[in-house]
């Protein structure tokens, strides 16, 4: 499914956010996002996936502008937000549940995926008895079985130590290529943006009015060795440069002291 | 039954035996009198006495007090954060007078219960309501209202509507600040219809106690607050039991896996 803000701005009360932004992600596509904290990459999240509307523009889905977008992309949120008084599987059957599925259908459903997810054993096991890693696993899960065919992804690895994290990364590839659907990462960590995305679009001014759009030339599957690959580090480089410019100014205004 | 739980009640045991052979020693050396300070031996011994009346009679009636004053007041409760949940209005109008009610002394408004609701079992009930009611609808509404805002979110980004919401996440999340009131009710239930009793009553332990009191019978004024005492622990027992219930298939199986290992 594709995905498409026209013109779209919204503000916090007075605080401008998102000024006529425009940004498509197309069917298929694995696109990262990047920027510094509270730029508002989570608010282009909920503005997507129907918690918050613009106040000016459209968001088009599959070219179409949609008003009620709640329940038509699936959103694994950075605290895995698992209900500890469900098992893996009740807790990945919640959105089936919620579409009006039987509990035993949906539940069906959900073991059936367990496999292919690598929850096969932990069928029955409640969150807590679960690791950092097993737990995301889990709420990709829940995400992804929803059937929306649009994935956002906020920051999901970020709680995790640095083994499981690259794990989880070439997990994320590989269940990527097999499901075929888009996926929409935000992450404060360039290397994980570039690694995993087709493109990395950087957010680096307050109120966003445009994205930088960075190819990624890396050919795939893709593996965490790919760091070391010149094309790599040139995209690394890059964006560094932009998010660098983007603080400049601010720091020439600290320094002459009008500051607000 | 693990080896500490099991050392746990030996040591209860022993500590409650201990007490009451302190008690009577007291009793015995100093030769207290028995209207101001009885023995437990002669404690029980008006228990035994006077068992007919006491579990014929007076048991059974302040414990209907009891179990009808709390099944209203749960009901009442259930259905208040019900509609306080769902409609804004309702919680605005409502809320501020359940905080307010907690500093009330509830006792002092005792009487003016009796007064609307009568002497007979109506009154008694009234003040027992009085008694458990707004600990249960604070913490059944507070732990409704303590759903993780972030989980609601999660759920909405599903698709979910306001009941699904209140059903999947909302009612689960709140059990445990539910139960814990309904504890704190079920101890305090037994002091509303005591209280209920002392101001105006044919019958019931509290009633019993009170004229015991009056008659300087001292032994039979312990049996009666023996015996309530039981009733309160016997509710709170109960109220823990129904938690598990319902809350319950984690722990079973926690216990299950402490056995795997054992």
């Amino acid at each position: 499914m594709k995905l498409q803000f026209s013109q779209v701005s919204f503000s916090y009360g007075t605080q401008p956010v998102l000024q006529k932004l425009q940004l498509q992600v197309n069917s298929g596509e694995f696109v990262s996002l990047v920027g510094p904290s509270g730029i508002g990459k989570s608010t282009i999240f909920q503005l997507a996936n129907g918690l918050l509307q613009p106040d000016e523009g459209t968001i088009e889905l599959d070219g179409k502008p949609e008003q009620n977008r709640l329940g038509k992309l699936a959103y694994m949120p950075q605290k895995d937000l698992l209900l500890n008084w469900r098992t893996v599987v009740e807790n990945a059957a919640l959105p089936l549940e919620i579409q009006g599925l039987s509990r035993r259908e949906a539940h069906k459903r959900v073991i059936e995926q367990l496999d292919r997810f690598g929850l096969a054993d932990w069928a029955d096991a409640y969150p807590e008895e679960l690791s950092g890693g097993m737990r995301q696993r889990v709420s990709f899960l829940r995400a992804a079985i929803t059937g929306c065919r649009v994935l956002l992804l906020d920051e999901p690895f970020s709680a995790l130590d640095g083994i499981t994290r690259v794990d989880m990364q070439e997990w994320l590839l590989s269940m990527w290529q097999t499901l075929g659907i888009t996926i929409i990462l935000i992450t404060h960590d360039i290397d994980e943006a570039i690694l995993l995305a087709d493109r990395v679009l950087v957010l680096s001014e307050q109120p966003i009015r445009q994205v930088h759009e960075f190819n990624v030339a890396l050919p795939r599957p893709r593996t965490v060795g790919n760091r070391h690959l010149p094309q790599f580090q040139q995209t690394s480089e890059q964006i560094w440069r932009v998010l660098r410019e983007a603080r400049q100014p601010a720091t020439v205004r600290l320094q002459r002291g009008d500051n607000r | 039954m693990t080896n500490g739980r099991r050392q746990n009640i030996v040591w209860f045991t022993l500590s409650i035996v201990l007490f009451l052979v302190v008690w009577e020693a007291v009793c015995r050396l100093l030769q207290m009198p028995a209207f101001i300070l009885p023995p437990p031996s002669s404690v029980l011994a008006a228990l035994w006495q006077q068992r007919e009346l006491l579990f014929g009679l007076h048991l059974w009636v302040t414990l209907r007090e009891v179990l009808l004053g709390l099944a209203v007041s749960i009901l009442v409760a259930l259905v208040l954060t019900f509609l306080m949940n769902f409609s804004r209005t309702v919680e605005r109008l409502v809320y501020p007078y359940l905080v307010i009610s907690q500093t009330i002394p509830i006792i002092a408004l005792s009487p003016v219960f009796i007064l609307w609701f009568g002497y007979d079992l109506s009154g008694k009930i009234a003040v027992t309501i009085l008694f458990t009611f707004f600990p249960i609808v604070v913490s059944a509404f507070d732990g409704i209202r303590s759903a993780d805002r972030q989980m609601v979110q999660l759920l909405k980004t599903m698709g979910a509507n306001r009941w699904q919401v209140f059903v999947k996440l909302q009612v689960p999340s709140s059990l445990p600040q539910f139960f814990s009131g309904l504890k704190v009710a079920a101890t305090y239930s037994v002091s509303g219809a005591t209280i209920g009793e002392w101001l105006g009553a044919s019958a019931g332990l509290g009633y019993f106690g009170r004229r015991a009191s009056g008659n300087f019978q001292a032994p039979a004024l312990f049996a009666s607050v023996l015996l309530l005492s039981f009733l309160g622990i016997m509710l709170f027992w109960l109220a823990g039991l129904l938690e598990k219930r319902m809350t319950g298939r984690r722990r079973k199986r926690k216990i299950n896996k402490g056995e795997r290992f054992l």
